[in-house]
C-alpha cells in the first residue's frame, strides 16, 4: 500500500474572523511546515452556510478542506465540535492539528487531544520542524519571561494551540486551488450537555491599541494623572497608542481599555515605550511580542529595565518630556 | 463540591532580586494560584447559599501542603493532597488523569467540580478541560458568574468576543475566571499551626491504584526539550544622565529604530 501523504490541519475558527485571523495565520505556518516535511495543509470546519470560509482557507493557503455541515453546528458548541473533531481525526490520522488559542481553542483542543491521546502544546508562540521531523511548539511560562521548547515524541497527533498573531498570513491568492472534501455528521453524535441560552457579541472594544505599531506604555512611575497625561502628547507625536498597567487604571489615570497585561490586552509593537512600570509578570505578560523596547525607571534593577533593549536609568515624567520637546524640534526642522 | 488546586512560585508577585536582576531563589516560595483561589472562593460562596461539602485537591510536591492548609482556612471542608514522585513532571494530560482517578476514588458523588481558568506558571489552562473529559462530565471555561438553580446551573461568561449565557446540569466542571469570586482575606499565620496536619489525606500513585508508567513525565505524551529565557538575545543598553542627553544619545544610536516612526504628518495638521 502506498504511504498516505501526511497531513497538518488547521481548525476553521471564523466566529471572529474580522477580529481574529488566527486561522489564516496558522495555515501560513502550517504550509511553511509542510514544506519541510512534505505534508499538505488541510482546514477543517464545522458548521452551516460555511462555503465562504472554504474559498478564504483555500485562498490563504489550504490545499485540502475537510467541511462537516448541519445545523446542529451552527453554534460553537464544545460537546459537539470536539465529537465531530475527534471522528475525523480517527479517519484521516492527520500528523499534526493546530488550533488558535482563541477563548474556544483552549477549551476545544485538550478536550479533543484528551480523546485521541495525544498531547497538547499550550497557547504557542513557535512552531518548528526538528531534524527528526518532529513538531516543535515553543511556549511561553511565567508570563513570557520563560520559553520551553515542547515536543510529542510518541503519540498522534502532534497537537498545539497557537497564539493569535504569532504567525503572518500569506496574502489572499484567487488563483489558489484547493479540495473540498465533504465529510457527513458522525453517526451517535452525543446530545449537547451545555444549554445554551443567549449568546451576544460585546460591543467589539477597538483594537487599535493591539495593532498599533508604537505603544507609550505608563506605570505608576509616572506619578500624576496630570504627568501621566503627557504620555498622551508622547503618542500623538510618535502616531502611537498609549497603554497602560493596573494600578494605573485603577487610579483612573488611563482608560480601562488601556490596561496591557495577561488578562486584557496582548500587544505587539515595533517599538515600545515603558515609563514608570516594574514589569510584573501579570504586565509582561501581555507585551512579550514587543519588539524594540525602550525602558524608563528610577530604578536599574525594575523587571522592565532587565527585559529592555534600552534601559534609561531616569525620571519618567522628565525623559517623557524630553523626548516630547526632541520630536517637536525634529518635526519642524 | 470539588476544588482543584495548584501551587505556583511566589516569584509572580516578587520576580527580581533587587540586588543581582535575577530570579531570586529564596524568594521563590510557593503561593496558591491566584484564579484557583478564585475557584475556591466561589465554592465557599455556593457552600454559603445552598449548603454542601468542599473537598479541596491538590497535586504536587510535599510543600504543597500549605495551600491545602490555606485552603483549610478559607473554609475547606476537607483536603486531598496528591503527592508521590512518580507522579512528577506530568503534563496536563495526565495531571487530568490522575486528578480524575483520585475523584472516582474519594469523592465520586460530586456535583460540580471547580477549577482556576488557568495557573500564571504555565497558563496552559488544559487541566480543567482535560478533567472534565476524564469524569466524562460536560464543563465550561472561564466563568464569571453563576446561579444555582433547582437542579440547573447557570452560567455567564465571555467567550470570544461573545457574551454568553449557558445552562448545564450537574455534574459538571467548570473553570472560573480571575474577574469575579474576590477571595476573602484570611490570617494565614497563626492558623497555619492551628491546622497542621488536620483533615489531609495524602494520597499516592499505589493508594489510587495506577500504573506509576502512565503518569508523571513518563506517562505525559509531552516533553520539554528546553527551557530559555526569551530577552537573554537583547543588548540591554543602559543610559543614564540628564534626560535631554539621553534623549539626544537614544536618536543618535537607534536612529534606524526611531527614524521611521515618528509621526510625519504633524506637519499637515499644524
Ligand atoms: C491576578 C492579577 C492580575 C493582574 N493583571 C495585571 C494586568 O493585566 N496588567 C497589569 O499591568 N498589571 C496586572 N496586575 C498587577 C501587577 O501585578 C502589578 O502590580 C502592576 O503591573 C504594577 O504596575 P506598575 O508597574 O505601574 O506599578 P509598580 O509596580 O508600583 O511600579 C512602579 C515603577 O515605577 C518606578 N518609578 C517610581 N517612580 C519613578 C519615577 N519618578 N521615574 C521613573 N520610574 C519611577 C519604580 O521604580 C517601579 O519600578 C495583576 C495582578 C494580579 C494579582
Amino acid at each position: 500500500m502506498a504511504e498516505k501523504t501526511p497531513e497538518i490541519w488547521v481548525f476553521g475558527d471564523y466566529r471572529n474572523y474580522f477580529q481574529n485571523r488566527v486561522t489564516l495565520q496558522l495555515l501560513s505556518r502550517a504550509h511553511d511546515l509542510a514544506g519541510k516535511t512534505g505534508a499538505i495543509v488541510c482546514a477543517v470546519v464545522f458548521g452551516q452556510g460555511v462555503q465562504e470560509w472554504v474559498g478564504e482557507y483555500i485562498a490563504h493557503g489550504a490545499n485540502r478542506v475537510y467541511v462537516v455541515e448541519d445545523a446542529s453546528l451552527a453554534y460553537y458548541s464544545t460537546d459537539l465540535y470536539v465529537a465531530v473533531m475527534e471522528s475525523l481525526a480517527r479517519q484521516c490520522s492527520p500528523e499534526i492539528i493546530l488550533v488558535g488559542a482563541t477563548s474556544f481553542g483552549r477549551e476545544f483542543a485538550p478536550r479533543v487531544a484528551k480523546r485521541l491521546g495525544t498531547g497538547l502544546t499550550a497557547d504557542c508562540v513557535g512552531l518548528d520542524i526538528n531534524t527528526e521531523g518532529l513538531l516543535v511548539q515553543t511556549a511561553p511560562a511565567f508570563g513570557g519571561n520563560l520559553l520551553s521548547r515542547i515536543i510529542t515524541p510518541r503519540t498522534r497527533p502532534q497537537m498545539a494551540t497557537v497564539r493569535p498573531g504569532t504567525f503572518q498570513e500569506i496574502p489572499h491568492n484567487y488563483q489558489a486551488e484547493g479540495e473540498t472534501v465533504r465529510v457527513p455528521l458522525p453517526q451517535n453524535l452525543p446530545k449537547d450537555r451545555v444549554r445554551l441560552i443567549s449568546s451576544e457579541r460585546k460591543p467589539a472594544g477597538s483594537q487599535k491599541l493591539e495593532d498599533s505599531p508604537v505603544v507609550v506604555c505608563g506605570g505608576r512611575g509616572m506619578g500624576s494623572k496630570s504627568r501621566f497625561r503627557n504620555l498622551n502628547e508622547l503618542a500623538r507625536l510618535l502616531g502611537g497608542e498609549v497603554g497602560a498597567t493596573r494600578p494605573v487604571v485603577y487610579s483612573r489615570w488611563a482608560e480601562e481599555d488601556s490596561m496591557v497585561g495577561q488578562a486584557d490586552k496582548h500587544i505587539r509593537p515595533k517599538v515600545l515605550f515603558s515609563f514608570g512600570v516594574s514589569g510584573a509578570i501579570q504586565h509582561t505578560a501581555g507585551i512579550i511580542d514587543a519588539g524594540f523596547v525602550i525602558a524608563v525607571n528610577k530604578n536599574p534593577n525594575a523587571a522592565m529595565m532587565k527585559m529592555a533593549d534600552v534601559a534609561i536609568v531616569a525620571d519618567a515624567n522628565q525623559v517623557c518630556l524630553a523626548l516630547i520637546k526632541e520630536l517637536k524640534k525634529r518635526l519642524r526642522s | 463540591m470539588i476544588v482543584c488546586l495548584k501551587q505556583v512560585p511566589m516569584a509572580t508577585e516578587l520576580p527580581w532580586d533587587p540586588k543581582t536582576g535575577t530570579l531570586s531563589r529564596d524568594r521563590a516560595e510557593g503561593m496558591m494560584n491566584p484564579a484557583c483561589k478564585h475557584a475556591l472562593e466561589a465554592a465557599l460562596m455556593i457552600r454559603h447559599q445552598h449548603g454542601g461539602h468542599i473537598t479541596a485537591i491538590t497535586m504536587g510536591p510535599p510543600m504543597t501542603e500549605e495551600i491545602l492548609r490555606e485552603a483549610l482556612a478559607m473554609g475547606a471542608d476537607r483536603c486531598l493532597m496528591l503527592s508521590d514522585k512518580a507522579m512528577s513532571g506530568a503534563d496536563t494530560f495526565v495531571t487530568s488523569y490522575t486528578l480524575a482517578r483520585a475523584i472516582e476514588i474519594f469523592c465520586s458523588d460530586f456535583d460540580l467540580v471547580l477549577c482556576g481558568c488557568h495557573t500564571t506558571d504555565s497558563e496552559t489552562a488544559q487541566v480543567g478541560p482535560q478533567l472534565a473529559e476524564e469524569l466524562h462530565i460536560p464543563g465550561i471555561a472561564n466563568v464569571e458568574h453563576l446561579e444555582m438553580n433547582s437542579d440547573a446551573i447557570r452560567i455567564r461568561r465571555i467567550s470570544d468576543s461573545f457574551l454568553e449565557v449557558l445552562e448545564v446540569d450537574p455534574p459538571c466542571l467548570l473553570t472560573v475566571s480571575c474577574q469575579h469570586f474576590v477571595p476573602r482575606y484570611v490570617p494565614l499565620a497563626g492558623l497555619q499551626d492551628a491546622f497542621s496536619g488536620a483533615n489531609i489525606l495524602a494520597v499516592s500513585a499505589e493508594d489510587l491504584g495506577i500504573d506509576p508508567r502512565r503518569i508523571g513525565l513518563q506517562g505525559s505524551p509531552t516533553r520539554i526539550v528546553d527551557i530559555y529565557t526569551p530577552r537573554a538575545d537583547k543588548e540591554n543598553i543602559v543610559l543614564k544622565g540628564a534626560p535631554k542627553k539621553i534623549v539626544e544619545e537614544l536618536f543618535e544610536r537607534f536612529e534606524t529604530k526611531l527614524g521611521g516612526i515618528i509621526r510625519k504628518d504633524l506637519n499637515k495638521e499644524g
